[in-house]
């Protein structure tokens, strides 16, 4: 029985292929993702090593009101480092500054962007042992003016020692000598980074911390265990400070970096899963179709021998079988894409410490068990089918399979299915205090089921759906047209099946764009209604170093500049975003008071607050109220709200709490701003926006924008997002795609004689091809039908409850056509190799074909 | 339920066993004004050793008697047995069983699996009852069907007559207590199929296999020891070991009704 398996599986070359090419798109995602993330995050992890090489513990920088690493920190005092050295067990020290500092091209251009571009402020020559950089060229930096900088971005501009290069470092662009040239651990580049290294008194000066430390790497004396030297050495610090052995804060970077990764790994295996979610579909109709065509054959294993049990295996096998060499093949295509994913990054200069693709044996066991296990899963149907053969079907003629028992209940277990799917959305949705993951996993199952549910009801729709999409076509297509619409409602169980993959991918489709239409909408409006201002001053998405608005204040014609300022604090028992505003706030922002009035931001003086109408309600604070502020300081800050601010469903600038900036400033160490707005005498004008851009020269980061392109801006990178998610799920549009070949194929094969026939009484090449073409076309167009009914009734569903954060329901019209088209153009590719394969049929032999 | 146990022999105690025997059976498809009675009452005993013909006009009932026979179908009335079990009432677990042990078939389309070589054709019954075959004996069969030599070929090139060979191996292969054979010469050629009797003839000759075979072809009942006429669903004529045109002669005395 194996044997028949194996040989069956060799007989039926093609269709075991295209069935196999629709597992391995979605196994080679997985083992993509998990061989893309596995590389970077062990990339990751020798730099955390190459770190602490030689210490033994490491003091740093955190914050008081978080237990989490974070680079924004503020700094410790520096008198914590001679109370370290005080300690006998400590042998040597290095006392470090890190922080951020752009890298500026000849052409007055930035070498990487600001959460790549570190900045070190360390003295070369003492306890080098201890610092992760090595000087590879001249010398380390000394004094104001100097600068020591990575060989991957010398080598880039082509600079050397003694030559001059721009740095941005917490204020305008300056010139420095570079003294050294440096390379971070054994690393030549890592991810693109750029490094500029300053000695520790002038990194303390340049990024405001006189006085202070990020942090300190220390190595014991001989004898003394690091977990010894690290208790030595606790009591010692502030709670601004923490210290860990080398090796537990080299870990605690890597699980911090991985936790980021596996974000993005469990997005992309997602995707996987539903290409695989998809690949099932085809996996299912392809073995049923060949259980149809083998009706004889099965028969005839019942009549010498064969059991229900061996007839099920060896419907299984085929699909295991299937299911494993397509994960196989996937494996390896999946680390082919992360090679080339590799490739791209260094092309795009995000080069990784290399080493060669990691792939984890966990990667192996996941991408072949599921591949496989989905395969099987897919099987059983059609497996069970084929139990039911009865031997007699061996000697009778067009024989047909016994519906099943589940079958006859078709309509109520379909219907059951879409009802408890509906139940689970709903409860996902609309259900009170629901931890996120259960709402998400409710949300997921229901969807699953959805689909399942929709795809059990399809073969009932098949008929008039066909009927009614098929109609243009049949109008315009001529006899060939109106015989594809026939066969499309021919196989209603097949054509429901073949649509129904095709449905998976388009109803995320539409979900997605519809979400994003009413992302755009929502955030569209509340530029609209709060962005009085004439400029946005902006570093991409990152905050604006704040003396670029003291630069701006300068320009021709400038009357207001008003800048946002904000960092995380504590508030109330949980993390909050506060702001600090100036009093002139009113006159580039058009704020809304639900309580207070536009004299609020003036009037906060050092202890007043506004806070967001949301937060307001959901912890019942009115003017008046009184709230403690605890800072990363550690700093806490008593407030009395102010006002309370309408915020448009769309977002604001502002985070739960606001201040004025003075009290912010005195509280906080965030040097940034993240907004920074500017009104000038007459408005936009193209004389205006030249003066503004002369004045902030010197900040080579900062963009000047009107409103509409600092909203445009914001919308191309909610594109650049639905854009990604439309390209990881044409994935499972393509895998559908496999589907529609296969079936088409599987169809042509069995009405050979038919078309035959045809042939003989007239029928064309071409009319053949067209009416081959068009059955796929009516199949896709069911699809498309059932996947936009489905993906708007989930958005629907889904945005009722994102209403609150400014997701409104709008149809996406134009998109939507463009996913009919897309659909339509998918039938007509699918049926290019089925088409050629019955247009060529030799009419004499189909005749005769037995 | 009261069971009665089927006539041990048709020629009494000291005769040779009966294999396959049935009772008043009768086969109705559908129901209602639709209805077709396509066996009225068929009652009859098959011997060991014996090659037994089924002849009759066509839509007598010949194929649905076969079919019944070999527990393939279920009968509307009467009973079936074939050694001595009463099939009517088995599972299907226990018919696979009984297939397995009791029962081998020769199709008029011959029925073999395309991606098996016609060696693999003929040991499948063997490999599916778990047995690892008796090696000697497959050699043996395929020698004796003449195909030691196309072992190796897949169905697709073989001709009809070299195809009907590999299935009467297979039919033969797990030595069954009686093989059912439908039509076996109806897709052949009128040379090819006297080969294929003398193979059946042979196979009852040399290895004394019991063997039903449902046929209109005068030809082919001309080999059997007994000849069974059946009209309208029921045996109007049983003749012994006679010519072709004897059997001609009978049949169409028969279907003139
Ligand atoms: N599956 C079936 N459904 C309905 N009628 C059938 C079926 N099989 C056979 N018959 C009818 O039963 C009668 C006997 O058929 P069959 O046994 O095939 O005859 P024979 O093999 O002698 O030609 C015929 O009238 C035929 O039409
Ligand atoms: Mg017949």
């Amino acid at each position: 029985m194996r044997r028949v398996a194996l040989r069956g599986l060799a007989g039926r070359k093609l269709r075991s292929l295209l069935t196999g090419l629709a597992i391995v798109l979605g196994v080679a995602m997985v083992s993509g993702s998990f061989v893309l993330t596995d590389t970077i995050g062990r990339s990751f992890d020798r730099i955390f090593d190459d770190s602490f090489e030689n210490a033994d513990v490491v003091v740093s920088a955190k914050e008081a009101t978080s237990s989490s690493a974070s680079r924004d920190a503020p700094a410790f005092p520096a008198t914590v480092l001679d109370e370290v050295e005080r300690l006998d067990a400590v042998a040597a020290t290095l006392p470090s500054i890190e922080d951020e500092a752009r890298l500026v091209g000849a052409q007055g251009e930035l070498l990487a962007a600001v959460d790549s571009s570190l900045a070190f402020g360390v003295d070369g020559g003492r306890n080098d042992e201890l610092n992760p950089l090595r000087l590879l060229e001249g010398e380390w930096p000394q004094g104001p003016g100097t600068v020591a900088i990575d060989a991957g971005s010398a080598d880039g501009e082509g600079l050397g020692v003694g030559d001059s290069i721009g740095v941005v470092a917490n204020g305008p662009v300056r010139d420095y000598r570079i003294a050294g040239i440096v390379q971070f651990g054994s690393s030549t580049s890592i991810g693109g980074l750029t490094i500029a290294v300053f000695d520790l008194a002038t990194a303390q000066a340049l990024f405001a911390k006189r006085d202070r430390l990020d942090a300190i790497q220390v190595a014991g004396v001989d004898g003394v265990a690091s977990a010894e030297l690290a208790a030595e050495i606790r009591p010692l610090l502030p709670e601004t400070a923490r210290v860990r052995t080398a090796a537990a804060q080299a870990e605690q970077q890597s699980k911090d970096t991985r936790s980021g990764l596996g974000f993005i790994q469990y997005v992309l295996l997602a995707f996987g899963g539903i290409a695989l979610f998809v690949g099932s579909f085809v996996i299912a109709n392809t073995l049923s179709i060949t259980v149809t065509q083998r009706v004889r054959e099965l028969a005839t294993l019942r009549t010498i021998g064969a059991s229900r049990r061996q007839v099920l295996w060896s419907v299984v096998l085929e699909g295991a079988l299937i299911g494993l060499l397509a994960s196989v093949v996937g494996l390896f295509v999946g680390l082919a894409i992360a090679l080339a994913l590799n490739e791209l990054l260094a092309a795009l200069g995000i080069e990784l410490p290399s080493g060669g693709l990691v792939l984890a044996p966990r990667t192996v066991v996941v991408s072949v068990l599921i591949g496989t296990g989905i395969a099987v899963a897919a099987s059983l149907r059609p497996a069970l089918r084929a139990t039911r053969v009865p031997p007699i079907a061996a000697v009778r003629e067009g024989a047909v399979l016994p519906a099943s028992r589940l079958a006859r209940l078709g309509l109520p277990v379909a219907l059951a299915v879409v009802g408890v799917a509906v139940a689970l959305l709903a409860y996902g949705v609309f259900a009170d205090g629901l931890a996120t993951v259960a709402r998400l996993l409710a949300i997921a199952g229901g969807t699953l089921l959805l689909f399942l549910g929709v795809a059990l009801l399809a073969p009932r729709l098949v008929s008039p759906l066909a009927w009614l999409l098929g109609w243009p076509g049949a109008r315009l297509g001529g006899v060939a047209a109106r015989l594809a619409r026939e066969n499309a409602a021919r196989n209603p169980g097949r054509t429901a099946t073949t649509a129904a993959a095709l449905m998976v991918g388009l109803a995320l489709v539409t979900f997605v764009s519809i979400l994003g239409q009413g992302l755009r909408t929502s955030f569209s409006e509340s530029v609209s209604e709060l962005f009085v201002a004439d400029y946005s001053l902006n570093a991409g998405n990152d905050p604006l170093n704040r003396s670029a608005a003291g630069a701006a204040a300068r320009a021709e014609g400038v009357e207001v500049v008003s800048a946002i300022r904000g960092d995380d604090a504590q508030a109330l028992g949980e993390r909050v975003h506060v702001n600090g505003v100036e009093p002139n706030v009113g006159e580039v922002l058009q704020l809304t008071w639900e309580s207070g009035s536009d004299r609020v931001p003036a009037e906060l003086g050092s202890a007043g607050a506004f806070v967001k109408d949301e937060y307001a309600e959901e912890h019942g604070l009115r003017i008046g109220s009184r709230l403690a502020l605890r800072t990363p300081t550690g700093d806490v800050v008593p407030l009395r709200v102010a006002g309370v601010f309408a915020e448009p469903t769309g977002g604001s600038p502002f985070g739960e709490i606001a201040v004025s900036s003075a009290r912010f400033d005195r509280s906080f160490t965030s040097r940034d701003s993240e907004f920074t707005f500017v009104n000038m005498r007459g408005g936009v004008t193209a004389a205006n926006t030249a003066a503004l851009e002369r004045a902030v020269a010197a900040f080579p980061e900062a963009t000047v924008e009107t409103r509409d392109q600092f909203r445009d801006r914001q919308l191309s990178q909610l594109d650049a997002v639905l854009n990604a998610l439309y390209a990881l799920l044409a994935l499972s549009v393509i895998v559908s795609l496999l589907g529609i070949v296969n079936t088409l194929v599987l169809s042509v094969f069995e009405r050979t004689r038919e078309l035959g026939m045809l042939r003989a009484i007239g029928m064309s090449r071409r009319q053949v091809r067209r009416m081959i073409r068009h059955e796929s076309i009516v199949t896709a167009l069911i699809g498309a039908a059932l996947g936009i009914a489905v993906g708007v009734f989930l958005a629907a569903l889904v945005t009722r409850t994102l209403s609150d954060q400014g997701i409104v329901f709008a149809l996406p019209y134009v998109t939507l056509v463009v996913f009919v088209a897309v659909a339509i153009a998918a039938g007509v590719i699918a049926a290019i190799l089925p088409a050629r394969r019955a247009s060529r049929l030799n009419v004499l032999q189909a005749l005769q074909y037995e | 339920m009261h069971v009665e146990t089927p006539p041990a022999s048709a020629n009494g105690p000291s005769g040779p066993p009966v294999r396959v025997a049935a009772r008043d059976v009768t086969r109705r498809y559908g129901a209602g004004d639709t209805a077709v009675d396509a066996l009225r009452g068929v009652s009859l005993a098959v011997e060991e050793g014996q090659l037994t013909a089924v002849m009759g006009p066509s839509g007598s009932g010949k194929s649905t008697l076969m079919h019944i026979l070999a527990g393939l179908d279920r009968p509307s009335e009467g009973q079936v047995w074939i050694d001595s079990t009463e099939i009517g009432q088995l599972g299907d677990a226990e018919l696979t069983a009984l297939r397995r042990a009791h029962v081998g078939f020769i199709f008029q389309f011959f029925n073999l699996l395309p991606m098996l070589t016609a060696g693999e054709n003929v040991s499948l019954p063997l490999e599916l009852a778990g047995a690892n075959g008796d090696r000697a004996w497959v050699d043996e069969l395929i020698e004796r069907v003449g195909l030691a030599a196309r072992r190796d070929h897949r169905p697709s090139e073989l001709s009809g007559g070299q195809q009907q060979r590999v299935a009467i191996a297979r039919a033969l292969v797990s030595r069954p207590t009686v093989v059912f054979a439908d039509e076996p010469t109806g897709n052949l050629d009128s040379s090819t199929s006297a080969e294929i009797l003398e193979l059946l003839r042979h196979s009852v000759d040399a290895y004394g296999q019991t063997t039903v075979m449902v046929t209109h072809d005068a030809n082919a009942a001309a080999v059997a020891d007994r000849v069974l006429f059946l009209a309208d669903g029921r045996i109007v004529r049983e003749i012994g070991r006679c010519s072709a045109r004897d059997v001609l002669a009978v049949l169409e005395e028969v279907s003139r009704g």
